[in-house]
């Protein structure tokens, strides 16, 4: 089997998907709408970055909901204040650069399994966001949406940004040694320590590198509305793993790319639209992403037990 | 002796047993028999079949072909499970007890019928907990952890649950490995009663003195075959040895063509407490190829493994061509000049999910910037040069490691290392599990990179292997390096060596 026959088959599921919308609902196109789910999506697309590099070297994290809030009301206050966006960005990915250097440091500093350590972040920052802010709202200031540019322009800018971010992510992988390694440890972690590469560093730079691009992503999503709410970003941790579990990222680690996962994204995401359109009641949404996760992970089942019973 | 009924037919016997993994042949037709209320001795190197024997007799592998009689049953098709109820049991080296549960809980586990709903009796449970422990000697609660116990203790379990499970026969696995004297005179005791129970026991060991001291009888195993069962009274130390080794190194092996050169790395005294490694010290020179003999469980995976500062040395000077080098990781080890090829490379050696060219460049990232852009052409290159040269069989650079022979996986494993530029090339069990010809054709690369100047040591526990591709033989037992033998050294010495004999005795 061809070694890229998930990321294909996404992509062309993808592309039947289009297809059928062209031809039953060609109202999908309209420029302007489709512009606007593209940029809804394109903080998650840059948030799935991070997840897929996390999943590929075998770790979870689970918190990027609760660090996107974070950040988003940390970065929205900062604005309010009237930092300008180039001083609110920056701090926005130290501020998500940080937690993920909290969670790096339980994961592979002290050894303890990623899914029960972010499990508590995702708690602890939720909880504390909350506590702090009361479920108050942050208004920002003008100027900041969009930049204080036109929508079109900002929307444009905001894809963008995202697309270089998924194209530098891409070539990073499999270009920069770097990226190599994030295959290594998460295949075998054992095997890479003799080759001498330095697995839990490996592991921590990871957690660092999604909780910066949380801390970008939630700088993204600010400008995209007059006010921030603290529950913005509840329910990203899903939406991310997901998108990079159907776009062929093994969730036993080593195998898969940010390319597959883009794929995975954009087909979740035509889920809701494409229903819309075809007039299907909307409540079959979340049945069909679940039924599409499922098929992907039965998939990467069926794959595991044919490369076993190949050579075992 | 009194003129009664014929002697009782033995408890087990096989005959003609073979089993064969894939091309390997690990038994080519045994004959083993045991009788009640003895202590069978079971001897051999490393890979002589001990383990497939013993799997057989407990049902964990079907035989090929011969049989199996127990108790005047020929059996087919023995299973694990059919084994327990004849009465065979197996006590590993390891226990395989369940640590977070206790003594009477693991005893329970094994010995109550089965039933997902059954009610448990918990006094009842410890009752006969209380009484299978006195009756092996053991002072044990039947309350604590198995986890707080030591080896010993929870030997002693293991056996407790094999009197309790009415074993008539009892397979022990090296017992006395991790076990001091104190411990060990208990234990034998404990063997002792449960023959004069009429209990036959299998006991495999590689310490002649315990075969002397408890065995009745004593079978080797040399390459799959027997090569003859004797009452132990009726040989001697050198004796066994002798039957141990007994053959020419059969193989062709390519010649040395080392004359000596640089020393290249040089070990004094180097100790690694927790790596039980001591007081090591050697010089390899370039081109030489040194060989690391010894039986399993000696130290020398753990020698290798301090060189590679996988567990570092904490005593003694590492010299690397004069200077002093104390490498704390692999990482370090690497940039040094050092590469090991580790022993169990469908672990750690080649990464299965990854293609061939990945897999040869893997360590030579590390040594690269992070931020290095990596030229895939160029990978796929050097991929192409390796597959050539060490003639990989395979279907490109770009199929996973998986799909690869055993031979060829090892090829990769050692392409990976040869892509490092090393000094010091370190090869733990090279051709393990390897066919012929690729094992052949691996002795010729070794060679060959030795030619070229490499300084190669080779930990390997076939013996042909060690005497074949030798320039010195260093011998380790009990994580000292013993011995050092000329190349030209003969099977017996290195044998007597690695088993703790005195040459001179060996010899005579």
């Amino acid at each position: 089997m061809n070694r890229y026959f998930r990321e294909i088959s996404v992509t062309v599921a993808l592309g039947l998907v289009l297809l059928v919308m062209a031809g039953f609902a060609p109202g999908f196109y309209q420029a302007q709408p489709l512009l606007s789910l593209i940029t809804r999506e394109a903080p998650t697309l840059v948030v799935m970055c991070g997840m897929a590099l996390i999943i590929i070297s075998r770790q979870i994290d689970i918190s990027v909901g609760s660090q996107f809030s974070v950040c988003s009301i940390g970065a929205g206050l900062l604005a309010a204040r009237g930092w300008p966006l180039v001083a609110v960005l920056p701090a926005a990915m130290m501020m998500g650069a940080a937690f993920g250097a909290f969670n790096g440091w339980l994961i592979a500093g002290l050894r303890l399994p990623s899914i029960v350590v972010t499990l508590a972040t995702m708690v602890m920052l939720r909880q504390g966001l909350n506590l702090l802010q009361q479920g108050a709202f942050v208004n920002l200031p003008d100027g900041v949406q969009w930049f204080g540019l036109s929508q079109t322009v900002g929307q444009w800018t905001l894809v963008a940004a995202a697309l270089s971010l998924l194209l530098a992510c891409g070539l990073f992988m499999r270009h920069v040694a770097a990226g190599r390694w994030v295959y290594a440890v998460g295949t075998d972690a054992e095997a890479a320590r003799l080759a001498g590469i330095r697995p839990h560093w490996v592991t921590f730079l990871v957690f660092v590198f999604v909780g910066a691009l949380t801390g970008l992503a939630a700088t993204m999503n600010l400008v995209q509305s007059p006010q921030i709410q603290p529950l913005v970003g509840s329910g990203l941790e899903l939406k991310v793993i997901a998108a990079v579990v159907v776009g062929g990222v093994a969730i036993s680690g080593g195998r898969g790319n940010v390319w597959g996962a883009f794929a995975g994204l954009l087909l979740l995401a035509c889920v809701s639209p494409a229903l819309t359109h075809l007039h299907v009641e909307a409540y079959w949404e979340k049945a069909i992403q679940g039924m599409i996760i499922l098929l992907a992970v039965v998939a990467d089942g069926l794959r595991q037990r044919g490369l076993k019973g190949g050579h075992g | 002796m009194l003129s009664g009924p014929p002697p009782p037919p033995p408890l087990l016997t096989l005959r003609r047993a073979a089993k064969n993994f894939g091309g390997v042949r690990a038994l080519r037709g045994v004959d083993f028999d045991l009788q009640a209320g003895e202590v069978h001795a079971l001897l051999g190197e490393n890979g002589a079949g001990k383990s497939t024997l013993i799997k057989i007799i407990t049902g964990a592998h079907q035989p090929d072909a011969g049989e199996i009689i127990v108790a005047g049953r020929s059996l087919t098709g023995l299973t694990p499970s059919l084994a327990q109820q004849l009465g065979i049991a197996c006590i590993y080296q390891q226990p395989a007890l369940f640590p977070d549960l206790t003594v009477a809980e693991n005893i329970g586990l094994r010995l109550e019928p089965a039933g997902s709903m059954r009610r448990i009796n918990w006094s009842q449970r410890r009752q006969r907990a209380l009484e299978l422990l006195a009756r092996v000697g053991a002072n044990l609660s039947p309350e604590a952890e198995v986890r707080t116990l030591s080896m010993p203790e929870q030997q002693l379990v293991e056996i407790a649950c094999a009197v309790g499970a009415g074993a008539r026969i009892v397979v022990m696995d090296e017992p006395t490995a991790s076990l001091t004297s104190r411990e060990q005179d208990r234990l034998f005791t404990v063997v002792r009663e449960l023959r004069s129970s009429g209990v036959g026991i299998i006991y495999i060991s590689h310490r002649l003195d315990e075969i002397f001291t408890l065995a009745d009888r004593v079978t080797v195993l040399r390459d799959g075959e027997s090569v003859g069962t004797q009452p132990v009274s009726a040989i001697t130390h050198a004796g066994l040895i002798k039957l141990m080794v007994g053959r020419e190194v059969d193989q062709l092996y390519p010649p040395t063509e080392f004359t000596g050169g640089e020393i290249v790395l040089e070990l004094r005294n180097v100790g690694c407490a927790a790596a039980g490694v001591y007081n090591v010290s050697l010089a390899v020179r370039a081109g030489e190829v040194f060989g690391l003999a010894g039986l399993v469980g000696a130290g020398r995976s753990e020698l290798a493994r301090v060189l590679f500062g996988l567990t570092p040395a904490d005593r003694g000077e590492i010299l690397l061509c004069g200077k002093p080098i104390t490498p704390r990781s692999p990482a370090e080890a690497v940039a040094l000049g050092l590469a090991y090829v580790p022993e169990d490379r469908r672990r750690h050696g080649v990464v299965l999910e990854l293609p061939i060219d990945q897999n040869i460049t893997m360590a030579i990232h590390a040594r690269l910037f992070p931020t290095a852009w990596l030229k895939l052409g160029t990978e796929r290159k050097l991929a192409l040069d390796f597959i050539r040269d060490l003639a990989v069989k395979c279907a490109g650079p770009q199929a996973p490691g998986g799909s690869l022979s055993g031979g060829n996986q090892q090829k990769v494993s050692l392409a990976r290392w040869l892509a490092t530029q090393p000094k010091i090339l370190i090869l733990d069990e090279p051709t393990q599990g390897v066919d012929v010809g690729a094992k052949s054709e691996i002795h010729r690369i070794i060679r060959q990179l030795a030619k070229a100047g490499l300084a190669v040591i080779m930990i390997s526990s076939d013996l042909p292997e060690i005497l074949g591709m030798s320039d010195r033989i260093g011998v380790m037992r009990g994580g000292k390096l013993t011995t050092i033998l000329p190349g030209q050294s003969d099977a017996h010495a290195v044998m007597a060596a690695a088993l703790g004999q005195e040459l001179a005795k060996g010899a005579a």
